[in-house]
């Protein structure tokens, strides 16, 4: 089964579980007065449950058959790719997201530029670190001082 | 419409205006240019810029200006490097590499700047004349007929960016609508489908969901497949100026795809994409046939053709935004919600609330377009350079300027978690070719189209609004045709090819 199918049936149980919820679960908790309305919290829910499934079921079913188009990148080669790069640059985009609060912007920012050219395979390091510091150092500025969003610049322990 | 035009004048010519559209043109271009980013990730970038700002004015004139410098941007790479870095400047490169390689990528960049220029500005004359007249019709519309044409509207998109396969837009719609469910609706104040999670009491970040369907993807595809990141030294590029001969032949090239871009572009879902592979076909088809030989190996035609009707149409793709407040295409979606972040609803009705913003874009309009021919051009030698950047330095930069766009949008770690996991999603969408726009358009319209079908049916106390009101199920029968007459019609094709006889 192609990958388009097999994306078809995962969505399939997201709508099934989807419409379950707006089916089975969220009425009883309504209020009374409400259930007097035409229109209830699960109503339009309710319909585009219903919607998603015949879709999905008609895409599965393959009634609409497309030409076998190869996309921007084609899955079937996927290990001719730079997949691990990919992999890791994901990896250090979420140690980013956890540790931008607790070691503060500036470190955090730093590391995840520097970081990022190696995976990348960048090996000046003199120059990365340079452009790093620099860049991290303007943004901050810029977010912090002309837009007057509050990023914590330092780490927690040092009271940034 | 002239004390319209006025309060235009004076709102897009205050200082700070203006240095929003420069600053937006130089951005754009500069942003744009760089392969695999389009303007919907650089204007997503930009968006909590433009929050931050406060004024609705000032911020939708800076996208507005990032959006025309991108689409720019993009075009200049397609000519200097063949990597375009937006579907609609693809047919830009037959004709605008061909001429790079022959030494004339200055030509080519002059020729490609005066069509934008040219599209662009008569697209904003179209977009004055034709933008208060639709809005004048759609004040006539009730609940139940917005309902209904958002319908339209997103059956159009899908039935147009599916590619063929209209099943795969239609299911990334209904998912994206099924996306705007989540959280506390503006109708019934009780949080739905959050599993229990505060993070998802307000739903899901839309600067975080554009991120996610369109910077990273791009980003990561930049990774998987260094040759998208096709990099040079910016070019040789010198001698900008073209002969009147040359001037003289395009006019007419120009002049047509305006008028044709621009109209393709009002459409829902065409867009700029479809506006310049048709300008590109109709010009070479009409053209005589010792120019017809030449097209493909540096024909200037052939570059003015496409740059002019990708201009206009961009141009023609806010004429729906602003009248009727549905966006046609992923890049006007963006600017919709970046709006809408803003407190201002974009309809029938922005023209009679809000004349400045209506008219201060339509003005920016003009200057951006302006800006971008005399004082961008000059630069471009310049501004190319940073297609020399090496991409172990870009790409960090880039999926930084993704994290941080999320996050300064929330100031919430979460969000940026949350990008991370859907961008995963979507490029294994995009690998199975499943379209994004339609996902992130049915996601910003979701909220307001629950609530037009709401309020029709609390007024008729029931669905009978659909078959009461004859405008609404007019519009849902053309929502109907527009869905299954592209599959119907591919069927009958391929029944014919294979010699099926067919019944009546």
């Amino acid at each position: 089964m192609a990958l388009d199918r097999w994306i078809a049936l995962v969505l399939l149980g997201v709508c099934m579980a989807y419409g379950y919820a707006a089916w089975f679960t969220m009425d009883d908790s309504l209020a009374p007065f409400m259930q007097r309305n035409p229109i209830w919290p699960s109503t339009f829910p309710k319909v585009l449950s219903a919607l998603g499934i015949l879709t999905c079921l008609v895409i599965l079913s393959g009634v609409e058959k497309g030409e076998a188009k190869i996309g921007d990148i084609d899955y079937r080669r996927l290990g001719d790719y730079k997949i691990g790069q990919a992999g890791l640059l994901l990896a250090l985009m979420a140690v980013y997201a956890l540790a931008l609060r607790p070691v503060g912007f500036l470190v955090s920012t730093s590391g995840f530029l520097i970081l990022g050219s190696v995976i990348l395979g960048e090996r000046r390091w003199i120059l990365m670190i340079v452009i790093a510091a620099l860049a991290t150092g303007i943004v901050w500025y810029l977010v912090q001082q002309v837009l007057g969003i509050y990023l914590r610049p330092l780490p927690w322990a040092l009271g940034g | 419409m002239l004390e319209g035009l006025l309060i235009g004048l004076q709102t897009a010519f205050s200082v700070q205006n203006l240095l929003m559209v420069i600053g937006g043109c130089l951005i754009g271009t500069f942003i744009g240019m760089l392969p695999g980013l389009g303007p919907m990730s650089i204007i997503a970038i930009m968006i909590p810029v433009a929050i931050s700002i406060g004024d609705p004015s000032a911020a939708l004139i800076l996208l507005a200006g990032v959006y025309y410098g991108a689409i720019f941007g993009g075009s200049t790479s397609s000519i200097l490097l063949n990597a375009p870095g937006v579907a609609g400047t693809v047919a830009t490169s037959f004709d605008g590499y061909p001429m790079a390689r022959q030494g004339k990528a200055g030509k080519a960049l002059t020729i490609a700047a005066i069509a934008s220029f040219c599209g662009g500005t008569i697209g904003a004359v179209l977009l004055m004349v034709f933008a208060p007249a639709l809005s004048t019709v759609a004040l006539l519309f009730h609940s139940a007929e917005y309902f209904a044409l958002m319908v339209v509207g997103l059956s159009a998109i899908a039935a147009f960016a599916g590619t063929g396969q209209v099943g795969k837009a239609i299911l990334m719609t209904l998912l994206g609508l099924i996306m705007a469910t989540v959280g506390e609706g503006a109708l019934f104040n009780m949080p739905r489908f959050t599993m229990g999670l505060m993070d998802l009491q307000s739903g899901f970040g839309f600067v975080t969901l554009a991120m996610a369907m369109f910077a990273l993807p791009e980003a990561l595809f930049l990774v998987l497949n260094p040759a998208r990141s096709a990099q040079g030294d910016g070019g040789d590029i010198k001698d900008l100026r073209i002969t009147r001969a040359e001037a003289k032949s395009i006019a007419p090239v120009i002049g047509r795809q305006s008028i044709q871009g621009f109209f393709i572009g009002v459409l829902p879902g065409a867009g700029a994409t479809i506006a310049s592979f048709l300008g590109y076909a109709v010009e070479r088809n009409i053209a005589t046939e010792d120019e017809q030989k030449e097209f493909g190996k540096g024909s200037i035609k052939g570059l003015a053709a496409p740059e002019t009707a990708n201009n206009a149409a961009c141009t023609g793709s806010f004429v729906p935004l602003l009248t009727l407040g549905i966006p046609g295409s992923g890049t006007t979606a963006i600017l919709l919600g970046a709006l809408i972040a803003l407190n201002v609803t974009p309809g029938p009705r922005l023209m009679l609330d809000d004349p400045q913003i209506f008219w201060a874009v339509i003005i920016s309009m003009y200057i951006g377009n302006l800006i971008l021919l005399i004082l961008n051009l000059p630069l471009i030698p310049y501004i190319a350079k940073i297609l020399a950047v090496p991409r172990t330095f870009l790409i960090p930069f880039i999926l930084f300027f993704t994290l941080m766009g999320a996050y300064i949008g929330q100031n919430n770690a979460t969000e940026l978690l949350i990008l991370v996991g859907f961008g995963i999603c979507a490029t294994v969408l995009r690998f199975a070719d499943y379209p994004l726009a339609p996902l992130l358009i049915g996601f910003i319209l979701g909220g307001m189209m629950e609530n037009n079908f709401s309020r029709s049916m609390q007024l008729y106390d029931g669905p009978s609004f659909i078959w009461e009101r004859p405008m609404t199920l007019g519009l849902l029968v053309i929502a109907a045709l527009l869905v299954v007459l592209p599959s119907y019609r591919k069927r009958r094709a391929r029944a014919r090819q294979e010699g099926v006889a067919e019944g009546d």
